[in-house]
């Protein structure tokens, strides 16, 4: 379906379509309940050319295939309870991202890869926490910078003691940046390892061993070699005894139906139109067009064509087409379009069906792929117009946006739009704060959230929605248009920089967790260093990075 | 200061007595260090008396010492050779500046990592050769192996006091570690995997002598020039010492040749077969042995262009062989090497890279000259005795495992050819099963003085001008 379009020959466009058959770096296979991702990167195949991935390091492409495999675990094989991510290599677990990739890249495409990757590994958490889905980092060999990062991420770490294999966040002494996928904040936040000990550990560039490593909690457990394969299924039948994962017959993820063309990204219930001149992207999120299945026999047999699931993976997709490609596409417009009472139909059969395991792993990609607005750096406003179906999970757009345009009819009670909550909104789809998005919009006030709560399920005009709170502007038809345009316009027209800044500040009110300070103190300290000469000027850190001159610094502090 | 006070529990020259707390951190090492040698050194041969040499001196009179001893009894000791008065920092970026006494801050990882490979590599050696004195071909090469244990054995201690002296408890430590790994355990391997290999037979051990050993000599050779002084003088003093092992590499596979012929003579045939019902070793399966042995050692220069050996040249840790003598470009900052790499259609082509990225291609270059010494030797006997047969080096490319090569099939030539073809022709370029199992039927011990094993030569002469008939050991 795909086909690149003319404008865009170059660069070309990166897509995050792949499949297991078609995987170059990493190995999935299944043993009953037990998925094993064994890591076996392909040196000469990384996304862009100018790098080797040398030593089972990864970039972009890398993480595209671990991020897919995660998912066809989710859904196409329920019966996994536990997923051990591991290395096919000897001796060589990971050694992180690729530092020449890095070196090469834009800023916008560090910052891009990082969220992604960031992204990745807090799903494998994610998982864990609501769907059961449990995992081991077993690390085989050597493990450095992301790839730590990324046994970090799961839920114990074992680690061979071979007295020679090491554990290491080499970034700040050899590369002059930060272990900027959560490493910095995994090691204390998550592992509760002491912070002068972590201060020591991520300026150590050779890491520590096996023994000091689990002295100092950065990992769980040790194993020798001989008794390595032993320990991996012990922990592993440990994790899945913790699993609340149910067996059944899987659903399989088949290729996203997606057309692209110059105009943008189009498909079934997702389109993503691009007008490249005001530099917006309007997504349109369409609802289900006939009855949606709703016993879980139904939904099953559905399968990835089930309204919820086939809108998930769309609009996922689109965000992340949008967000690698597209960097000057600064604002996106959500819209919809479609009969409201389907959406909440089909809000009624996830929520009834909650404990089914295919119904929690929509809910659960939904959640996910909503997550992943909220750390996006591009503005979001929501247009509730006419023929608009913003309810539910499709209100999560609405509390997603930055604000939100509800168009008042004040002569046409009929035609008039509305909006609705759900139960779904207050609970089933938490920002990574772990926080109700309708909770951050009110600033966690519990008067207002209350207040919108006795309105479940029932079609809120404009009028009464702003009395909640829960729209931002409601002009009415006089000024609808030109209201519109102008909030656009002049919204495109402020500093791309100071605006990222501002929304990442805004949409987090109060309560902070792990995530958000990966997302906010770890990225944004990571962000401004990126930036800096001294990683990344012409004798900068990360620039000079494997060509034997020593990087000169500006002692300066700031 | 080249005098080694021998009073002392550990002698040295480095005035150990003056720092009391060096001093018991070392002979608290000493115990343990003791213990494994017992359990991983040449452990059947405890009670035998050796004629060893025992360095008493750094200078030219004293490095040589002979006398009959039992190997645990053996002094090993820290001799570091004497220091060059206002050295100053030999290449890199910091060329011309005075070397450092003491490891800068922002260096300890490197240095660290350098010191604790190449010192897992002397332990290594000694456990591969562990059980090889059970059949060995002569009283005379049974010492020679014995030597190069206790020497190897006295190189871990100078990469240990380095550790100690320099390193604070990382470095203690690693010393520890040095004694906790061993060769071929599957649950706490030596670092490099050749390390982990046993040698089992003599013909091996004079291959791993003749290349292996060189490696070692090379890396000692570069990190002689480091701008760390101490290390530098460590490894200077090193090399006297290693020069023997190469010596016993050249020298064995040598007097292999040598009795080759003579039995080709005798039977007036090169027919592999017909010399190997005579117990002697056929030319062409000491080929395939060089080429096993020289491509395995290849690879331990690392990768052709390498992130790391850039930096640790540019940074005045790690140079070239003879950096002084060798080249007139000390820097590097902007020069170029050309290498040949695969051109990913069957083909070689040539790439440039920054020259300090190179530096292993520049080792491993001098290094294959350096090979190639030998080589010439014996072909020049070959000759002599009138036979065709040449011994030849296979490519630089030949079975390589790290770098542009690694797992490009290619034939001994380096020219690439496909799998089928590197399957189908491997056999006749290495040992085969059918050779392995011929090499270990020879291995027969003899222990009579004088006399040597029937597929090798004796020695032209004795050690220390003794005669060749002296008994070297005695087995007790």
């Amino acid at each position: 379906m795909s086909a690149v379009p003319e404008a865009k020959a170059s660069p070309p466009l990166v897509t995050y379509d792949t499949h297991p058959d078609r995987y170059l770096h990493w190995r999935l296979s299944f043993d009953g309940p037990v998925a094993t991702l064994a890591m076996d990167v392909n040196e000469d195949k990384g996304l862009k050319p100018g790098y080797k991935l040398k030593l089972n390091s990864y970039d972009l492409g890398v993480d595209i295939e671990l991020a897919d495999a995660l998912n066809r675990i989710r859904f196409e094989h329920p019966e996994v309870k536990c997923v051990v991510i591991t290395s096919a290599r000897e001796r060589m677990f990971c050694s992180g991202a690729n530092i020449y990739m890095l070196g090469q890249s834009t800023h916008a495409w560090k910052v891009n890869f990082c969220k992604f990757t960031n992204e990745t590994r807090n799903g494998i958490e994610d998982s864990s926490r609501y769907e059961g889905l449990k995992s081991l980092a077993a690390v085989n060999g050597t493990v450095a910078g992301g790839g730590y990062e990324l046994a970090l991420a799961c839920d114990e770490i074992l680690m061979i003691d071979d007295r020679s294999s090491t554990v290491s966040l080499p970034e700040l002494p050899l590369l002059g940046v930060l272990p900027g996928t959560g490493g910095l904040t995994r090691v204390t936040d998550k592992r509760k390892v002491r912070r002068d000990l972590a201060d020591v550990f991520c300026t150590t560039s050779e890491g520590v061993r096996a023994d000091r490593a689990r002295q100092w909690k950065l990992v769980d457990h040790t194993a020798k070699p001989q008794a390595f394969k032993d320990a991996a299924r012990e922990r592993t039948a440990a994790l899945s005894a913790l699993s609340t994962r149910a067996s059944g017959k899987g659903v399989t993820l088949n290729p996203l139906k997606r057309a692209i063309d110059a105009g943008g990204y189009h498909y079934d219930n997702v389109d993503a139109v691009i007008d490249r001149k005001a530099r917006t992207a309007t997504i349109t999120v369409f609802a289900p067009r006939k009855e949606i299945p709703s016993t879980v026999d139904a939904i099953h047999a559905a399968g990835d064509t089930w309204w919820p699931l086939a809108m998930a993976r769309e609009l996922d997709d689109a965000v992340l087409m949008l967000r690698t490609n597209d960097l000057e596409i600064g604002t996106w417009i959500f819209n919809t379009r479609g009969e409201m009472d389907k959406v909440l139909a089909a809000d009624a059969a996830l929520e009834a069906n909650e404990n089914d395991w295919f119904v929690r792993q929509v809910i659960g990609l939904l959640r996910r792929t909503l997550a992943r607005l909220d750390v996006s750096s591009r503005t979001l406003f929501a247009i509730i117009d006419k023929g608009s179906c913003f309810a539910g999970t499709l209100f999560e757009l609405v509390l997603a946006a930055d604000r939100s345009y509800m168009l008042q009819l004040p002569a046409d009670e009929a035609g008039a739009p509305a909006v609705a909550v759900s139960g779904l909104n207050f609970g089933a789809y938490p920002m990574v704060s772990q926080e109700a998005r309708v909770s951050a919009h009110f600033c966690g006030e519990l008067k207002p959230i209350e207040a919108a709560r006795a309105r479940i399920d029932q079609k809120l005009d404009a009028k009464l929605a702003s009395e909640l709170g829960l729209v931002t502007f409601t002009p009415d038809d006089l000024d609808w248009d030109e209201e519109v345009r102008i909030a656009i316009e002049e919204r495109t027209s402020l500093s791309p920089d100071a605006l990222t800044g501002m929304e990442a500040n805004l949409r987090f009110s109060g309560k902070e967790s792990m995530e958000t300070r990966i997302f906010g103190r770890l990225s944004a300290w990571q962000n401004w260093i990126f930036t800096r000469p001294n990683a990344v000027g012409e004798y900068g850190a990360l620039k000079v990075y494997g060509s034997g001159a020593k990087a000169k610094f500006n002692w300066e502090r700031v | 200061m080249s005098g080694i006070d021998y009073s002392e529990k550990i002698p040295n020259n480095v005035n150990l007595a003056n720092d009391r707390t060096l001093q018991r951190a070392l002979e608290h090492w000493q115990p343990r260090f003791l213990e494994w040698w017992r359990e991983l050194g040449p452990s059947d041969f405890a009670s035998a008396d050796v004629y060893l040499r025992t360095a008493v001196g750094v200078d030219a009179q004293g490095w040589a010492h002979y006398g009959t001893v039992k190997m645990p009894d053996y002094r090993w000791g820290i001799f570091l050779a004497d220091p060059i008065a206002d050295r100053t920092i030999g290449f890199g970026d910091s060329f011309g500046q005075p070397v450092w006494q003491q490891v800068p801050g922002e260096f300890r990882s490197q240095f660290r990592r350098l010191i604790v490979t190449q010192g897992d590599t002397e332990p290594a050696s000694v456990e591969q050769q562990h059980r090889l004195g059970h059949t060995c071909p002569s009283l005379y090469d049974l010492r020679n192996l014995f030597q190069i244990n206790v020497e190897e054995g006295r190189h871990l201690w100078a990469m240990v006091y380095i550790l100690h002296a320099y390193f604070g408890r990382d470095g203690r430590e690693e010393a520890e570690e040095l004694l906790a790994r061993h060769s071929g355990d599957v649950d706490k391997p030596r670092i490099l995997g050749t390390f982990n290999e046993p040698i089992e037979d003599w013909l091996s051990f004079f291959c791993f002598c003749y290349f292996t050993d060189r490696d070692g000599k090379f890396q000692l050779k570069s990190l002689a020039e480091s701008s760390f002084d101490p290390l530098a003088r460590t490894c200077r003093f090193m090399l006297t010492e290693e020069a023997h092992h190469m010596f016993v590499g050249e020298t064995g596979l040598g007097r292999i040749v040598r009795r080759t012929l003579e039995v080709m003579k005798e039977i007036g045939s090169d027919d592999p077969e017909a010399i190997r019902r005579q117990g002697a070793v056929d030319l062409p399966l000491l080929q395939r042995y060089l080429n096993f042995w020289f491509s395995s050692s290849l690879d331990l220069f690392g990768s052709e262009v390498s992130s790391n050996a850039a930096t640790t040249f540019a940074n005045g840790i790690k140079g070239r062989p003879d950096e002084t003598t060798q080249y007139q470009d000390h820097v590097c900052a902007d020069s170029t090497f050309e290498i040949e790499v695969p051109d990913g259609k069957g083909g070689v082509t040539k790439d440039t890279s920054p020259m300090r990225n190179a530096m292993n291609e520049v080792l491993r270059d001098a290094y294959t000259r350096d090979c190639e010494i030998g080589l010439k030797r014996w072909n020049m006997q070959i000759k002599r005795g009138g036979f065709q047969f040449e011994l030849k080096l296979p490519s630089g490319r030949f079975r390589r495992a790290i770098g542009a090569w690694a797992n490009i099939p290619t034939d001994l030539d380096g020219r690439p050819i496909d799998r089928e073809e590197l399957d189908r022709r491997m056999p006749g370029w290495l040992p085969g099963a059918s050779d392995k199992a011929f090499v270990r039927s020879l291995m027969q011990r003899v222990v009579e003085p004088g006399k040597m094993a029937a597929w090798i030569a004796p020695p032209d002469r004795g050690i220390n001008n003794l005669p060749v008939d002296y008994e070297y050991v005695r087995l007790n």
